[in-house]
């Protein structure tokens, strides 16, 4: 009996995108990078009337949070969240750090991720994705990466760029990016 | 095993309260609905968490629309009002409400909106609020005008606002449209009828509320949003 979704449609970017809203970190935060993308649709073209949020761990892998069960941990200058609107090229860019690992459901260390909501005009409900780091060792034993199919699994691995990391996402297609739900 | 214990996952939709990806009468999905299988996430701690946002990240809050100018906006002055809840009716509070929406006139204060309706200088069309500790949420606008669009011969999007709503995990994120009772256009609206079961479309309706309508001042309409439920009360052992 939940509220059904909705697409955030053409016009968002009067009401959601805020100053500061890229960086789910402060400015100065040691190891910050940026994470840049493009977002492209069915056709190849890019997307420049999407929203890219990002959530994730802070780098010890917690959460400020009250059901993390660990204990909320606030990191100063560490927010975890970022919002991005695409601009006409369908570029998106958040700064943020390498989270830790965090558990699974089953208590099961998970490779250090990002998970990402793509909304956008002709989406109805939001698409998510998890960024992994191409450089993790963790990413060999991660059970989530382990559910898909090794050919597509690569659409969920950054690559690693002079500022940061480059993640692109592809709504459809030959390339289209491994989406999940929950 | 670790020594303590994870938080329960959020209950899946029901399938018949969503929308599909691909929803042939809205042409915008063509595109941009994937079109391999979602693969199911096990909800892990990135899922059962997610951003407090609020007046550290904005900065003040504003749930009043109509005076964000120097003038008064043109239109018809309602409240919106209401509850966030759960699928299991508890409140979801202290969470943050955005909301955004046309003018009176179905004009959207962006510069893609081309809509040659007038645009209102007294009229931005955005607010942000927190739910307080009972879920309640409100915010003073005025009604948003419908207005054409491309995408079919003579499309009419039905009066909407739109809302932005986070809950207490990355898993409840919802954005979605909260429409006004026995709108006319809603028979040819492919978005509104995206969704399929009628009971579904309907909790997208808010209810006229005349109790709740300031005499002399404004009228009220009141919605509640209901966001996934999970299987148990969070820490309910601890």
């Amino acid at each position: 009996m939940t509220t059904p979704s909705q697409t955030v449609g053409p016009f968002f970017a009067l009401g959601l995108p805020f100053a500061g809203g890229p960086l789910a970190v402060a400015d100065g935060t040691p190891g910050a990078f940026w994470l840049r993308g493009v977002v492209l649709d069915g056709a190849g073209d890019p997307v420049p009337d999407a929203l890219i949020e990002t959530w994730q761990a802070d780098p010890d892998g917690r959460f400020d949070h009250p059901d993390d069960p660990r204990g909320a941990v606030a990191t100063p200058g560490f927010r975890g969240f970022a919002r991005c609107p695409t601009d006409p090229q369908g570029r998106y860019a958040i700064r943020t750090v390498r989270p830790g690992p965090v558990p699974g459901p089953d208590g099961v260390l998970q490779a250090p991720h990002i998970d990402v909501s793509v909304l956008a005009r002709g989406l109805l409900d939001r698409v998510v994705t998890r960024i992994y780091f191409p450089d993790a060792a963790a990413n060999a034993g991660d059970p989530v990466l382990a559910t898909v199919d090794p050919i597509r699994r690569q659409t969920l691995i950054a690559k690693e760029t002079d500022d940061g990391y480059a993640f692109d996402i592809t709504l459809q297609g030959d390339h289209e990016t491994v989406f999940f739900t929950f | 095993m670790p020594d303590w214990k994870p938080p329960a996952p959020y209950r899946s939709h029901a399938e018949a309260d969503q929308p599909p990806l691909a929803a042939p009468g809205y042409g915008s999905t063509r595109l941009r609905s994937p079109h391999h299988p979602l693969l199911v996430l096990p909800q892990g701690l990135t899922e059962l968490t997610g951003p407090a946002l609020g007046e550290r990240d904005f900065g003040a809050l504003d749930n009043d629309l109509t005076r964000q100018h120097d003038g008064e906006p043109q239109g018809e002055r309602i409240e919106v009002f209401g509850r966030v809840l759960d699928g299991d009716g508890r409140p979801v509070r202290d969470t943050l409400v955005e909301i955004w929406q046309t003018n009176a006139a179905g004009r959207y204060n962006h510069v893609g909106d081309q809509h040659p309706a007038p645009l209102d200088p007294n009229f931005t069309g955005a607010g942000r609020t927190m739910t307080d500790s009972d879920g309640r949420y409100r915010f003073m606008t005025i009604k948003p005008g419908a207005y054409p669009w491309r995408n079919h011969p003579n499309a009419w999007r039905p009066a909407h606002i739109h809302f932005s709503l986070f809950g207490r995990a990355f898993t409840q994120r919802l954005v979605t449209q909260m429409y006004f009772p026995n709108d006319p256009l809603f028979g040819q609206d492919p978005i509104f009828n995206s969704v399929r079961d009628d009971a579904a479309r309907q909790r997208m309706v808010a209810a006229f509320d005349l109790d709740a309508t300031t005499p002399e001042w404004s009228l009220a309409y009141r919605w509640d949003i209901v966001l996934r439920g999970r299987d148990a009360t969070p820490m309910e052992d601890s």
